[in-house]
């Protein structure tokens, strides 16, 4: 095998046959003897080693590890195909990763003070988080809505609480990312509409917005219609999107909460880029042009505990994208490289002895930027307690801060890379990812497989796992089953305003009374004409945002037209 | 025939995470408990209706997205309002300490949080069911 | 009469659901309120509804029993699922494709356990039947745990019975000839919008032509999208027409004996393994027959005489 490799390449990754099998020979000397002396009295902590993706790692990684590899057409250089050091040339040596904190509360007013506080302190993009009411369509005033406002994100119901969240905000100079996946169209027509009411050409906005419907089915259920539907607004933004918003990214397709929900990291890799091809191929069977539109495509990851793990999944997750973005027929270099946000782990933040969580989100913080992340968002240390309060927001920011002006990791680019142990783990993560392919495919692909309920049942099963091995204590959580204590938790919580419910239910009322209310009829009417058919439906749901039509009676014509999704029972 | 504890494990509201519920449902459901699990997207009108037809012994309220003060009081009010007390209610997710007397007190008996040993639940289940 | 028989005959669902807990933990209590009630059953048709896991068929009760609603009919749900025969817990989790009937006053779900009964159903199951039809329900649909040959109780229960099968099993119905696929009195191939719908009903049509020695009746072989609400009024006029004939025939009140008898088998078993099992005093001379047994003291067949001598004396 051996032979075979170093024939059917330029050479191996960095030594020469005779070379390669010295040291295999000596290696062998070195575990019969000097290791085997050394277990003998002092034992390894653990029979086995295995990370959260299950995968047994040894005691040393050497050049016999990596032997299949090589060097130019396995690693590479940073900014060409295939990617896997680096997007760009320079990385963090020409510029910084954004520091683009994920914040929304209450009502719009409030999160326009916490965006305006955070820019203050150094973040470099704007991250929107929207309440559970705004997520699935609903206003302020759906009875659904009842004890939701406000409370995980901030209520946006029309386009004029959007005109309050921007007030004073350099939205031509900065970009914005939100999260938002069912209502996405309508959400960013909100966007859309409000920068050009304020003089800005919607060529020379920028920002991302979510709008990754298949990880709704899959993890974080925030779905409103069925598959097809979805995706057809999708694609929809894409063309969209190349067309008259040619700086945005029109999706942001995302492994942050497959992870979430409780899948391994392999898993989380291999659902997402499963996630991402699906759009493609969709894309393509609308007709569109594989190179206008995947220059525009992102993605977003979690950043988790076992620190080498992840970073060796953005690496091979970069790799993976452009060799299947080529067999696809890309052919522009910016279509085949793989941009991504990173966020750290939530899930893995304690409510017991907070303060400890700087350290967890350090160091999951300090594994996103070694794996070459364009984009991060570090958790607070109340994560597991509320929203986060300023002053936590602030020490996250710093944490991001204190990496890239005093660590010195930033200053060459991919440090990690040669590694026998990243390079060999990397490569792992990518056959895995490739078995979880065939197994997808075999399925009848994405979809057939969620309606199967397929990884729903593989990222519960991990999550019981993970669950079961922390109640067994077979993996220690500090704080949570061990080095516990039992002081109070004393740091500060944040508070909302609570008349903020109550105003925003007033604007709503005064909104749809003094707005053209013959106009806004009539643009809805326009909607659901195009929703039956096969229009592009961007234009028409931005007609219904500049009559000021409110998200939920926006949703609600689509809600009539596409029907709503009903998951399947999985464990 | 020995007689088997029946749990109710609902999503109230609008919250989506339903990683919790299914590992507890599952847990449950090994410690020898028949759990039926109502999915999302709950009002309380739909828990409790469930919880009669299905006469549960207890009702596990699941909720991260802070709207607990809100939606947990719904279920035990309308339990309350209709002459239901022989139900066990129990809640589990992101719920702030500070928040957790005033549930106690509108009938929620236990309130389980991030970090909690699936055992607790179970054992605070089986000693504190109603009938 | 006491007040649970007398709330359950007025359809308060509290008193069905206390009453069913009953029955189904083996109360005495429950004994008199089942006598009572019994004289006052009969009315609902008892549709059973088996088939592979995926198929689809908590989405069809689901459409179904909105269909039935729409014609003011009362309908009462029973939805089965393995109990864990390591745990003895049970995930129930069918009322999730069901969620908006919850506050539906028309309707009335019950979740169970099989609770170590095998062949799809649970022990109980007789008892909860009585007890929906004899608070009122028009419609009782009873949704059993159906994988393959084994799972064929429902016929023992049920006045009609649907096998829900999905396209694309291809060979799988060859093998699972026997069992669920002799039990049909409707099949249904849900999830018809896949591909591969047009062969499964032929493959269906061609087994029915080679079994069916019912000569009167065809079995029908109807084709569904549940999910879309397609098909439902079809079937329904199926269930409905399937009733007709079997009362025509005399086949209903046939198929009612067959299940009044499996239903008093059902009460004997429970009853004496109970009192084999469970009695205090009586139990104690059942360990030690087993003992023995193990020992090699005494055989099986000569310990079973034993116990059945004292029985039965």
């Amino acid at each position: 095998m051996l032979e075979k490799a170093l024939i059917s390449r330029g050479g191996n990754l960095m030594i020469g046959k005779k070379e390669l099998e010295n040291i295999k020979k000596k290696q062998s000397d070195w575990q019969k003897n000097c290791y085997s002396k050394h277990i003998k009295t002092h034992s390894e902590r653990q029979k086995k080693f295995v990370n959260l993706s299950g995968n047994e790692i040894k005691n040393l990684y050497t050049p016999n590890d990596t032997t299949h590899l090589d060097y130019i057409n396995d690693i590479g250089f940073p900014g060409e195909f295939p990617f896997l050091r680096g997007v760009h040339p320079t990385m963090y040596r020409g510029r910084l990763w954004t520091m683009r904190m994920f914040s929304g509360f209450g009502s719009a007013e409030e999160t326009n003070q916490r965006y305006k506080y955070l820019l203050k302190h150094g973040e470099t993009g704007l991250s929107v988080a929207f309440d559970y009411p705004t997520l699935y369509g609903y206003d302020t005033d759906h009875k659904l809505s009842r004890g939701e406002f406000g409370k995980c994100g901030v209520a946006v119901s029309s386009l004029q609480d959007m005109e309050i969240l921007f007030m004073g905000i350099p939205i031509d100079k900065i970009t914005t990312s939100m999260t938002i996946n069912g209502p996405a169209a309508i959400v960013w027509g909100f966007y859309i509409a409000n920068a050009e009411n304020r003089g800005i050409d919607r060529r020379t906005i920028g920002g991302t917005i979510q709008n990754d419907i298949l990880k709704e089915y899959i993890a974080q259920k925030s779905y409103i219609f069925p598959p097809e539907p979805s995706m057809r607004l999708i694609v929809d933004t894409f063309e969209f999107g190349y067309k008259e918003v040619p700086r945005w990214n029109t999706i942001s397709i995302s492994g942050y909460h497959i992870r979430e929900a409780g899948s391994t990291a392999v898993q989380e890799l291999a659902f997402t880029l499963g996630d991402g091809i699906e759009y493609v191929k969709w894309a393509i069977k609308r007709g569109l042009n594989i190179d206008d539109f995947a220059p525009r495509l992102s993605y977003f990851f979690n950043s988790h505990n076992d620190f080498f793990e992840e970073i060796a999944k953005y690496r091979a997750a970069r790799r993976i994208w452009a060799k299947e973005l080529k067999k696809l027929g890309a052919k522009k270099p910016r279509s085949l490289l793989m941009r991504f946000h990173t966020q750290t782990a939530g899930c893995t933040l304690t409510s017991q002895q907070p303060e400890i969580n700087v350290t967890r989100v350090t160091l999951q913080a300090l594994a996103a930027i070694l794996g070459g992340t364009q984009s991060l968002h570090t958790n607070s240390m109340d994560e597991a307690l509320a929203l986060p309060s300023e002053k936590a927001a602030r020490v996250a920011l710093r944490t991001q801060q204190i990496i890239a002006e005093e660590s010195g990791v930033s200053n060459t680019v991919d440090p990690l890379g040669g590694s026998y142990y990243i390079e060999w783990l990397t490569d792992k993560m990518e056959e895995e990812t490739y078995d979880y392919f065939d197994q997808v495919e075999r399925l009848g692909g994405v979809i057939p497989a969620i309606e199967k309920g397929f990884f729903q049942r593989e990222i519960a099963e991990a999550a019981y796992k993970y669950q079961r091995e922390i109640d067994n204590k077979e993996r220690t959580i500090v704080g949570v089953n061990d080095y516990t204590t039992e002081e109070e938790v004393t740091i500060p919580i944040l508070k909302m305003d609570e008349k903020g419910e109550e105003r925003q239910i007033n604007r709503l009322k005064k909104l749809r009374k003094d707005r053209n209310n013959s106009k806004y009829e009539r643009s809805l009417a326009a909607l659901r004409k195009a929703a039956e058919g096969d229009e592009n439906l961007m234009p028409f749901i931005l007609d219904c945002v500049h009559s000021y039509a409110t998200l939920g009676e926006t949703c609600q014509v689509l809600r009539d037209v596409f029907g709503e999704y009903v998951e399947p029972a999985v464990y | 025939m020995e007689r088997k504890i029946r749990v109710l494990v609902a999503k109230p509201g609008l919250d989506g995470h339903d990683r919790g519920a299914k590992v507890v449902a599952r847990a449950l459901r090994d410690a020898g408990m028949e759990v039926i699990y109502t999915g999302l997207h709950q009002t309380a009108d739909m828990i409790v209706e469930t919880a009669i037809q299905e006469d549960v012994d207890v009702i596990g309220l699941s909720l991260l997205s802070g709207a607990h003060m809100t939606l947990f009081i719904d279920v035990t009010k309308l339990l309350k309002d209709k002459g239901i007390d022989n139900m066990l209610v129990v809640g589990g997710g992101i719920v702030p300490e500070e928040d957790i007397p005033e549930l106690k007190k509108a009938g929620v008996a236990g309130v389980f949080g991030p970090g909690t040993h699936c055992d607790d639940i179970v054992n605070f289940i089986k000693t504190n069911v109603k009938r | 009469m006491n007040d649970i028989t007398s709330n359950v005959l007025k359809g308060e669902p509290r008193a069905i659901a206390r009453l069913i807990t009953l029955a189904e933990n083996n109360d005495p209590v429950a004994t008199d309120s089942m006598k009572a009630i019994h004289p006052k059953t009969g009315k609902a048709h008892v549709i059973g509804i088996t088939g592979v896991m995926g198929s689809g068929k908590s989405t069809l009760i689901y459409e179904l029993t909105r269909e039935y609603r729409k014609k003011g009919l009362k309908v009462g749900i029973i939805a089965i699922d393995p109990t864990s025969p390591f745990s003895g817990g049970a995930l129930l989790g069918d009322r999730i494709r069901m969620t908006e009937l919850a506050t539906d006053d028309g309707v009335f779900i019950r979740s169970m356990g099989t609770r170590g009964m095998l062949g799809g159903l649970t022990s109980a199951v007789y008892d909860v039947v009585e007890i929906l039809d004899a608070s009122g329900k028009d419609i009782i649909l009873v949704e059993t745990v159906g994988v393959g040959q084994a799972e064929v109780d429902v016929i023992k229960i049920a006045d009609t019975t649907l096998v829900v099968l999905v396209p694309g099993l291809g060979d799988a119905i060859q093998t699972i000839k026997a069992g669920i696929m002799e039990i049909a009195d409707i099949y249904v191939v849900n999830k018809a919008d896949r591909s591969g719908v047009e062969q499964a009903v032929a493959e269906i049509e061609s087994l029915i032509d080679i079994t069916c020695s019912d000569k009167d009746r065809k079995i029908p072989v109807m084709t569904t999208v549940a999910k879309e609400n397609i098909g439902t009024v079809d079937l329904v006029k199926e269930i409905e027409n399937h009733k007709k004939y079997m009362k025509k025939t005399k086949m209903f009140d046939v198929q009612r004996r067959k299940r009044y008898e499996a239903e008093l088998v059902e009460i004997i078993r429970k009853k004496l393994m109970n009192f084999i099992f469970d009695e205090s005093t009586f139990k104690g001379k059942v360990e030690s027959l087993i003992d023995q047994i193990s020992k090699k003291e005494i055989d099986p067949y000569t310990a079973s005489e034993e116990i059945l001598g004292k029985i039965l004396k």
